[in-house]
């Protein structure tokens, strides 16, 4: 898929007056995973990434959703307004990449934030950081930014896609003071070299505005929805990290200051 | 000043209040004299050498238990509270003493419940039948399970036989009373025994209303039982060189008495379920008068709790194996209810709430007893924490909703069994075992026509012969299967515990109750996840019956995805919490034994397997035999949005048409609860707090890994304390039968991706 293609396909032509609708994949009620507490989560369908260890091959086209609007989704967030006063969290947006929808993501978010009153998180890759409008940000408490690898080439391998785009939206990001909360995906033999993780952790450093690094151990279950799909897994054999290994790349992290879980 | 009133004010010296001295009121001694614990568990100590010692002696004979299915038995006694000679596990070092039999986890025979299931487990394990015994109990001494099957209907016996009711206590002691066994270190036996004779005395008029007759006789007799048993209990307790006749004076004497009351019932009675009640905040009073005095370290006052939980996990009951199938692991359901909040605000934390939860670490993880927190948002954060960081430690703990409980039963209220609450010596429960709602659904279709064996059982409503089944054509049928099913059932338990009254009467764990009590006949329903969706199939999309020869449909075809119950989705949850209500509603309209107010709950522990098993195929996809989920659970992997939101649909059962309890057991990866321990342990608090903040009830915590699971079955060796909670009990997972270890598995386990 090239850039021009993904700039084509988000398919966000309502005009103001209409209600806000776009693909969504799923919906879901999560537990430390997709940011703080316990958190309602909406995945929106398509992706610009084709990323080698993606868990969820099944979000990356559009029409991978159904059409949902935006009313239809913060209704069914609402049912767990209360659940999640009680228990801390708040609501996020995934995907796919939800900036591939920013009107719906907008939406989402200022509704989230402002009708329901919770602690809304935005779950991208930012390679479509540029889509996302100040007033999305602002309504956006929490950003959880996917920063794959540091080298620039073995990003593009990753991911078929550019770097600088996720580099620029993370300094736009700490201009703006939004949270961030870095993730890195730690794939043995790809992403664990020292100088890529050291890359990451530098950048991450220099930007004052990242409050955690998860590294999120590389895992293969997700293999059978590639099977399923037709596709081929290409790293179906990459043994997924050891404890010393996620321990070393946490360290690195840890070692520029930055809180690596 | 008599020498027992100078015993009393020695043992009582230092404690606060008057109501609880003029009248026997454990709850205000409680609150006049309990010390609130808002701080964390860095005070705890752990096991010392000794304990470990008194320990070992119990693992060291695990295996061999295991192997064998019982240690060993007291095949040629009855039970009773001084039919044993005293035993120990280590006499020199035990702190606590007593057990059901003179030696550790040889089970006692208990035949007023039932001959039947006594000659049943003796043959099973291979023990010679006493031809005396055999003789007494067939030809002199009628036994409960005799009387029921005396005066069962010929629909009681068919309904019961094809498996729509089951479960049913009628061939062993019914269980579910929590005898208030506190009040024996307060006040000694022999103040109980005078409140007895007094109760008595009141009832010696002659009764001139013909309708309070038999009533009279009946309390008169049952009262002259219940002060003999306390006679026994002196006696019992005399045995191991203690005198229980006045009050305890030091904690390490109320541990002891508290534990000789518990003692005397489990040597008298096998119980499905024999709960201990709400004990730890209570002996927190004796713990902490103690400590303050310097007579007592932490680290000891750990040894007696340590000491007595031992001797909590080796309560042993002698069952059949179609008994154990349906409730596997070997439970005895020593419930202990912690935590909690007062009426007036202040938590019912105590030290010794945590001490109680401490032995988890200090002894490893255990089924039993099963510690039960009575969960509150507003419990101090550091009690939240040390809970929610055992349970994902041990997954020994199950939750129960402080904020539904106590406004309904007060906070002096415990757990029987698994999520039946009661007010501690003034309420008890007839246990009623459970209904197949997804059965009677099938009889609904089938015109009352069993879907295996094709007998008549429930009434010839006419079977359904469409080609597609419809939702009002069914509904209506229903209903007249669930009125037939509701009286029938009504029936039967009133014969059981009319019969268990006369012939099996729990005479020690009713003199520790209030003479005027609350009888509740606990109803309860299996199945619903089924039948909701079931329900939900033929409302929402197109269900074919597929019928043999005969015209009986044994099949469905599903024509297209239906909404699910738990997926907090109300197209689908509404029919589930219908018919709660209307089950309820039906149940209500039959008289019950002594006048005892109707409840149900909605539970299965772990005969989900075996229900699913004599069920046919049903309308929602689920093939024939296949288990039901557990409880009040969705079923297996169609709850498609995480635990939280089925949990949600679970919270929309209305606890007050279910007030015996509803269980939800959630069992989850690590992962799905947070990257860090610490993130973890908050978010499981937040889990909790959420759920009881949306009304849920009880939750089941299993916080574990497959892989585990997968190698315990294979490697049983390697893990032997492996606890699980499974629908309101915790289980040793190396004690269940394969098949329920598969199912375990099976069920949804969610985890993050």
């Amino acid at each position: 898929m090239t850039e021009t293609t993904v700039a084509a396909s988000a398919g966000e032509a309502a005009p103001p007056s209409c209600p806000v609708t776009g693909m969504l994949h799923s919906w879901d009620l999560s537990t430390g995973v997709d940011g703080p507490g316990t958190r309602f989560v909406a995945f929106l369908a398509g992706c610009p990434l084709r990323c080698l260890y993606c868990h969820n091959p099944d979000t990356w086209h559009l029409r991978d959703g159904r059409r949902a609007t935006a009313d239809d989704i913060v209704q069914e967030a609402a049912k767990y307004t209360a659940f999640i006063r009680a228990s801390g969290g708040g609501a996020t947006i995934s995907g796919g990449e939800p900036l591939l929808q920013p009107n719906l993501t907008g939406e989402l978010l200022h509704r989230f934030k402002h009708e329901l009153g919770l602690h809304t998180a935005l779950d991208t890759s930012g390679f479509l950081g540029s889509r996302a409008t100040d007033a999305l940000l602002a309504d956006t408490d929490l950003v959880l930014l996917d920063i794959k690898s540091w080298d620039r080439a073995l990003y593009r391998h990753l991911t078929g896609q550019r770097l600088a785009p996720t580099l620029d939206f993370a300094r736009r990001l700490a201009g703006l003071g939004t949270e961030v909360w870095v993730r890195f995906v730690l794939v043995p033999g790809l992403t664990d070299l020292p100088e890529n993780i050291e890359g990451v952790a530098a950048f991450a450093a220099s930007l004052g505005n990242v409050a955690r690094v998860d590294v999120l151990p590389f895992h293969r279950l997700g293999t059978a929805k590639w099977r399923a799909l037709g596709l081929e897994f290409t790293l179906a054999d990459t043994p997924t990290p050891t404890r010393d290994q996620e321990a070393a790349a946490r360290a690195v992290f840890a070692a520029h200051g930055l809180h690596a879980v | 000043m008599t020498t027992q009133q100078h015993g009393t004010s020695a043992a009582w010296h230092g404690f606060q209040g008057d109501r609880w001295r003029e009248a026997v009121d454990v709850r205000d001694f409680i609150q006049h004299n309990y010390t609130p614990y808002e701080g964390d568990g860095t005070f705890l100590a752990g096991p010392t050498g000794r304990t470990l010692a008194v320990w070992k002696q119990i693992t060291d004979r695990f295996p061999e238990e295991r192997a064998k299915g019982v240690y060993d038995v007291a095949h040629d006694v009855p039970a009773g509270i001084t039919a044993h000679a005293p035993g120990y596990i280590d006499r020199e070092r035990e702190l606590i003493v007593g057990l059901q039999t003179d030696a550790p986890l040889k089970r006692a025979i208990m035949p007023y419940g039932g001959w039947r299931m006594v000659v049943g487990a003796l043959k099973t394990y291979g023990y010679p039948v006493s031809p005396e015994l055999e003789k007494v109990f067939t030809e002199y001494r009628k036994t409960h399970n005799d009387g029921v099957f005396d005066a069962y209907t010929p629909e009681i016996l068919a309904a019961r036989k094809a498996g729509v009711i089951t479960g049913l206590p009628d061939a062993y002691g019914r269980g579910r009373i929590i005898g208030d066994y506190r009040r024996v270190p307060l006040y000694g036996v022999d103040r109980l025994i005078e409140v007895k004779r007094a109760e008595k005395a009141e009832l010696d008029h002659l009764p001139h209303d013909p309708a309070r007759l038999e009533e009279t006789i009946r309390e008169r007799e049952e009262l002259a039982e219940q002060i003999k048993a306390l006679g026994e209990l002196k006696q019992m307790a005399a045995r191991y060189g203690h005198d229980v006749s006045g009050p305890a004076a030091t904690a390490r004497e109320a541990v002891q008495w508290l534990y000789f009351a518990y003692l005397a019932a489990v040597k008298e009675q096998n119980g499905a379920a024999m709960s201990l009640g709400r004990t730890s905040t209570f002996l927190d009073v004796y713990l902490q008068r103690d400590l303050e005095a310097g007579r007592l370290t932490e680290e000891q006052a750990q040894e007696l709790i340590d000491d007595f939980v031992i001797k909590l996990r080796i309560v042993r009951f002698l069952r059949t194996p179609e008994y154990d199938e349906l409730f596997s692991g070997d439970p005895t359901w020593v419930t202990e209810s912690i935590g909690g909040i007062g009426e007036d605000g202040r938590p019912l934390v105590t030290r010794t709430s945590f001490r109680y939860l401490q032995t988890l670490y200090n002894l490893g993880p255990a089924p039993e007893p099963n510690l039960t927190v009575f969960w509150s948002p507003k419990l101090p954060a550091g009690f939240k924490e040390f809970c929610a960081r055992v349970s994902i430690d041990t997954s020994s703990i199950q939750y129960e909703s402080d904020e539904l409980m106590r406004p309904r039963f007060g906070d002096d209220t415990a757990i029987a069994c698994c999520v039946s609450a009661m007010p501690v010596g003034k309420q008890m429960q007839f246990f009623g075992a459970r209904v197949n709602l997804a059965k009677t659904l099938l009889y609904a279709i089938n015109g009352g026509r069993d879907e295996i064996s094709g007998a008549q059982v429930g009434p010839a409503t006419g079977a359904l012969s469409g080609d597609v089944l419809d939702y009002e054509e069914v509904l209506a049928k229903l209903d007249q299967q669930l009125d037939w099913l509701a009286a029938t059932y009504v029936h039967a338990l009133d014969v059981i515990h009319y019969m268990h009254d006369k012939y099996a009467y729990e005479r020690l764990e009713m003199a520790l109750h209030d003479r005027d009590i609350r009888r509740t006949l606990a109803c309860g329903i299996a199945g619903l996840a089924v039948a909701a969706d079931s329900l939900s199939a033929i409302k929402h999309t197109t269900v074919h019956p597929v019928r043999d020869d005969t015209g009986l449909a044994v099949d469905y075809l599903v024509g297209g995805e239906y909404p699910a119950y738990g997926n907090n989705d109300d197209r689908a949850d509404a029919i589930a919490v219908r018919l709660v209500e209307e089950f309820m509603e039906k149940v209500r309209k039959h008289p019950t034994y002594r006048g005892a107010e109707h409840t149900q709950s909605v539970l299965t522990i772990t005969s989900n397997v075996v229900y699913g098993r004599m069920t046919g195929a049903t309308p929602d996809g689920r093939r024939a035999g296949e288990p039901f989920s557990p409880g009040a659970n969705p079923m297996n992997g169609r709850d498609r949005h995480g635990y939280v939101t089925a949990a949600l649909s679970v919270a929309k059962l209305p606890y007050d048409q279910a007030e015996d309890g509803i269980s939800l057991t959630n069992t989850v990866t690590p992962d799905a609860l947070g990257r860090t321990a610490d993130e973890r342990i908050a978010n499981l608090v937040g889990v909790l707090d959420g759920y009881t903040t949306c009304r849920g009830f009880h939750m089941n915590v299993n916080v574990l890994n497959r892989d585990t699971l997968l190698d315990a079955m294979e490697h049983p060796e390697k893990y032997p304390q492996l606890t699980i909670r499974v629908s309101g009990y915790a289980v040793n997972f190396v004690r269940l039968t394969r098949k329920q270890q598969l199912d375990v598995i099976g069920r949804t386990f969610h985890s993050a991706l």
